[in-house]
């Protein structure tokens, strides 16, 4: 064990799914045509003025109330003021000395069991625009579509103590947003950012060590091996005799290291101050136990509760609850097919390796839970083998046909009787009399070879078991 | 076209809903008036005769519509509201030809009242200013006398109005820009309560404190104007959602002043006054005792810090409201830059002129890292002081009384080079925007000295603008007033 512990805290943005804007009404929609998505308020135009979307608010509340903060009932919009293009105002509207929410948890399972993490504070902001720099043409580019779209700010204690506890951290923290539908929690486009605080301090001193701020980083995995570099390289650092700098530092995803920002990060006066254009948010306490009284469960409720009540391994069910909509997709197919384990199985094994080959959410999937729920009920029937039920299964999985559809289009039904099967056992016999001699000879590890071949003259169709029988009969 | 231009807004509204006017002739009466005034008062940043006119006839022909409480009246407004007819420039150079493809609420309600727009108001750049000096294009003068100021930021539109060219301007107050300048030109001048009338479309200054209110020849007058720009607007978050009183009705109901009280504070009634303004404001408090008013003295402790609060609260703010002015979206860009850093320096100082740079300055020291506590939230708190000191103040009066500037209009060119000075000419006037109250300034009569008007100051609680009017009215009815200004010729 390294004589160095480890601390982390993250910050966390997540882009809230409202229809529109956090200050105005354009659509937040991803995608589209550069500045389709703005009006005079998005542009920073002389005179326009917020006007606050309430629907942010209680998507805001809602995730507070999931992490057991505080709702303050009374919190303020500041202006966060810097310069940049694509931020027409000139300032950001945030939220500073008195946030929506604080003092909230959030349990994490990692690799040593649960563990509970601090929530600072979680805020509400605006996000930014785009600025596009032209790699042919020395001119750049600015986007304002992202300009407004609410964010939800989530800062965490510095409580993890390893770069894995600050991956199942986000992920926590990303199932609940999914959970609640608040955020699309989608880091390669940016609706789900983070940024970490990293330090190191000698195991049992409890003043911290001079942390750096990483960012840049735009997927689990980045943040797990961006994490691990700068823990790598402070301790180097330290062990060498030298000093940790306080810096932001970006993560260099083709070399896997993290680098200074060097001259670029100058130390920032944002000169917050209470936004003049918004009164205060005063939140009515009947409307937060409202929302409470509405929340759906949540991923560590709705794990525990696969393990008991469904009997299913706790690996299994936290990947099975890791996603709200793959965990309504098994419960709605157990609600048709009662054969939990054996769908569990069906999802985690061929469901999820489709998914992640061809690069698909659950949401974007076309077979239904009714279809995985038939198919299992055929093999388990004895309509269809295992086998044959693999290739049904990628047919209904591309095509979102029924599975009886497609084992009857093409045939696939199980062969179970016995006398259809003779007949193909007596032909395998007849063509192969030399192995069926040396068979009786005692060169027992033939059995493979007929069964092989029984099954491959019925293209798969054939009942093992029954073949077995009948094989057994015949041949001793 | 005297008998036309001197009329009031009210009488005026009157005869063109009766027909017994043209609202052709009425525009052309302004039109040539302001031909033959313009060249003296400089009062205008833009005008567009050819679509009023035009317009005019449209509405001749289609007939009067008793709905419309402005059909037909020809008014202008303060540069700093945004029109779709016209550009918005704020009197600075830096939003030379920013044409707005959206409407202040103000102007909308303004145009949908039936009110005929005849143009935009000079002002002080950005509406930083007590005299209009500090506009990028030209300098206002005072209708009573050319030599002199005719006041800030909303000067444009109280030389507008008192010199005949409109019925009525609207202007905006963020320490006293409507009352000041309606002071000094001898009209009426309302900044109603923050809140009462939608910011949306302002170009902001002082968001907090900014207000737009109503800018006449007679109280009745700014009366109506107040019924037509009132009342909350989703737009706006800090607009109230309170109902709007007939504030035209309210006048109907009191004739005198029985029964009211109205507090003098110490503090404005002391320091500073010049000789003719104190006997005007005392002549104009007489007044009120006369019509039955029970004056009594009362005490604004915290008055003596509201300039300096003021103005670390206005600058902290513009310095943030400002920064959207920075070449990249829209206005001026300078265009000789190499780099980001480079357009934005020279772009802002370049485009903005010495006073508003030097408030962004300012505002920016008072908000940054180890000032702030000693600078922006302290004035916060006085500014909660100062209110407080009003709440106090109102649980025994109805009203209060106070002068607006400490002298008359001043000489163009004549403290201009003297900032602090020209600060402190909003000595009277920055407290009520600290507290949000509305305050109304009513010609008393011309100082004895100078022959310059003189205004007093009406103040009322929150969101009691009628009030104001009302005792504004039974004051200006036992007052000589001004008469017609002296300096046009």
């Amino acid at each position: 064990m390294s004589r160095h512990e480890t601390v982390i805290g993250l910050e966390i943005h997540a882009q809230l799914k409202t229809e529109s804007k956090i200050f105005c009404s354009c659509s937040t929609r991803f995608g589209g045509e550069p500045n389709e998505n703005t009006c005079p308020v998005c542009f920073g135009m002389p005179g326009v003025l917020p006007v606050l979307n309430k629907k942010a608010v209680e998507y805001g509340i809602k995730m507070a109330l999931a992490v057991d903060c505080r709702i303050n009932s009374r919190s303020i919009f500041a202006r966060k003021n810097y310069f940049y293009p694509d931020l027409p105002k000139g300032y950001q509207i945030s939220q500073y000395e008195e946030p929506l929410a604080e003092h909230g948890r959030i349990s994490i399972l990692s690799g040593d069991g649960e563990k509970v993490i601090g929530i600072t504070r979680i805020h509400m902001e605006e996000d930014a625009g785009k600025s596009i720099h032209s790699s042919t043409e020395n001119v750049s580019y600015v986007d304002l579509n992202r300009t407004g779209v609410p964010l939800l700010e989530i800062v965490s204690e510095p409580d993890m103590r390893t770069p894995r506890e600050a991956v199942a951290y986000l992920k926590a923290l990303r199932g609940i947003l999914l959970y609640l539908e608040i955020c699309d929690g989608n880091m390669e486009e940016g609706s789900f950012r983070c940024d970490a605080n990293v330090s190191i301090r000698p195991r049992g001193q409890e003043e911290y060590g001079t942390r750096t701020e990483i960012k840049n980083m735009n997927s689990f995995r980045h943040v797990q091996k961006a994490l691990e570099y700068e823990v790598g390289r402070q301790i180097d650092l330290v062990e060498d005799g030298e000093k940790v700098v306080q810096e932001t530092r970006l993560f260099d995803v083709e070399k896997g290291v993290t680098r200074s920002m060097r001259g670029k990060e100058e130390a920032h006066d944002y000169r917050y101050f209470p936004d003049p254009d918004l009164t205060p948010l005063i939140i009515d306490p009947d409307w937060v136990e409202i929302l409470r009284a509405d929340l759906p469960e949540l991923p560590i409720a709705r794990q525990k509760r696969f393990v008991s009540d469904y009997s299913l391994p706790d690996a299994d069910a936290l990947v099975l609850t890791s996603e709200k909509d793959l965990a309504d997709f098994f419960e709605t197919a157990v609600a048709e097919y009662n054969q939990p384990k054996k769908i569990c199985n069906w999802i985690m094994g061929e469901l999820l390796g489709k998914l992640n080959e061809r690069g698909l959410s659950i949401s974007g999937a076309k077979i239904t839970p009714g279809q995985l729920a038939a198919l299992v009920r055929l093999v388990d029937e004895d309509k269809i083998s295992g086998k044959i039920a693999k290739q049904v299964f990628v047919e209904v999985f591309d095509k979102g046909i029924d599975p009886e559809k497609v084992v009857e289009e093409k045939g696939l039904v199980q062969i179970s009787d016995s006398s259809a099967l003779e007949a193909v056992v007596d032909e395998v016999l007849g063509a192969h009399p030399d192995e069926v001699q040396r068979y009786k000879d005692g060169q027992k590890k033939l059995l493979g070879f007929f069964v092989g071949r029984i099954i491959k003259e019925t293209k798969g169709q054939a009942n093992p078991g029954v073949v077995n029988k009948i094989r057994s009969r015949k041949l001793g | 076209m005297k008998d036309i231009i001197n009329k009031s807004l009210l009488e005026i509204s009157k005869s063109l809903q009766m027909r017994q006017i043209k609202v052709r002739e009425v525009v052309e009466a302004c039109f040539d008036r302001i031909d033959q005034t313009e060249p003296k008062i400089n009062a205008l940043l833009c005008m567009d005769k050819e679509s009023c006119l035009s317009r005019a006839l449209e509405m001749d022909k289609s007939g009067p519509d008793p709905d419309k409480p402005l059909w037909g009246v020809p008014i202008t407004v303060k540069d700093v509201f945004c029109t779709k007819e016209f550009p918005t420039t704020c009197g600075s150079k830096i939003l030379e030809n920013f044409q707005p493809c959206y409407e202040a609420t103000l102007v909308e309600k303004l145009k949908n009242a039936g009110a005929v727009i005849l143009g935009k108001n000079n002002m002080d750049e950005f509406a930083m200013g007590s005299s209009t000096e500090n506009s990028a294009y030209k300098n206002s003068r005072n209708p009573w006398n050319l030599e002199c100021v005719p006041g800030g930021s909303s000067g444009g539109s109280a030389a507008s109005v008192a010199a005949g060219q409109c019925f009525a301007s609207v202007g905006t107050d963020t320490g006293g820009s409507i009352r000041q300048p309606a002071a000094f030109c001898g009209i009426t001048g309302l900044k109603p309560t923050y809140g009462r009338v939608s910011r949306f479309g302002l170009v902001a200054f002082g968001s907090s404190l900014d207000q737009a209110g109503p800018m006449t020849r007679t109280v009745a007058d700014s009366a109506l104007i107040m019924n037509v720009i009132s009342g909350h607007d989703p737009k706006d978050s800090t607009s109230a959602s309170r109902p709007v009183p007939d504030f035209l009705a309210a006048l109907e109901k009191r004739q005198d002043l029985k029964g009211m009280r109205i507090g003098l504070p110490t503090q404005y009634w002391m320091e500073g006054l010049s000789p003719e303004t104190l006997e005007s404001c005392r002549n104009a408090v007489d007044a009120a005792r006369d019509a039955g008013a029970v004056i009594v003295d009362v005490e604004m402790p915290h008055a003596r810090f509201g300039i300096a609060a003021y103005y670390i609260i206005a600058m902290a703010e513009a310095s943030s409201n400002l920064a959207r002015y920075d070449g990249v979206k829209y206005g001026v860009r300078d265009k000789s830059s190499a780099d980001l850093q480079e357009m934005y320096r020279k772009t802002r100082s370049r485009a903005l002129g010495e006073e508003v740079q030097r408030r962004i300055m300012i505002g920016t020291y008072v908000l940054s890292a180890g000032y702030y506590d000693a600078y922006y939230k302290k004035a916060a708190q006085i500014r909660r002081l100062i209110q407080q000191d009003y709440l106090r103040v109102f649980e025994s009066c109805d009203l209060v009384c106070a002068p607006v500037t400490p002298s008359p209009a001043f000489k163009i060119g004549e403290i201009i080079d003297d900032p602090l000075q020209m600060y402190l000419t909003d000595i009277f006037t920055t407290s009520l925007n600290l507290a949000g109250m509305p305050g109304m300034t009513i010609p008393v009569g011309l100082g004895r000295d100078t022959g310059l008007p003189v205004g007093v100051q009406l103040i009322a609680p929150a969101f009691e603008e009628a009030l104001t009017l009302q005792a504004g009215q039974v004051m200006e009815n036992a007052l000589p007033g001004v008469g017609t200004p002296t300096g046009l010729g």
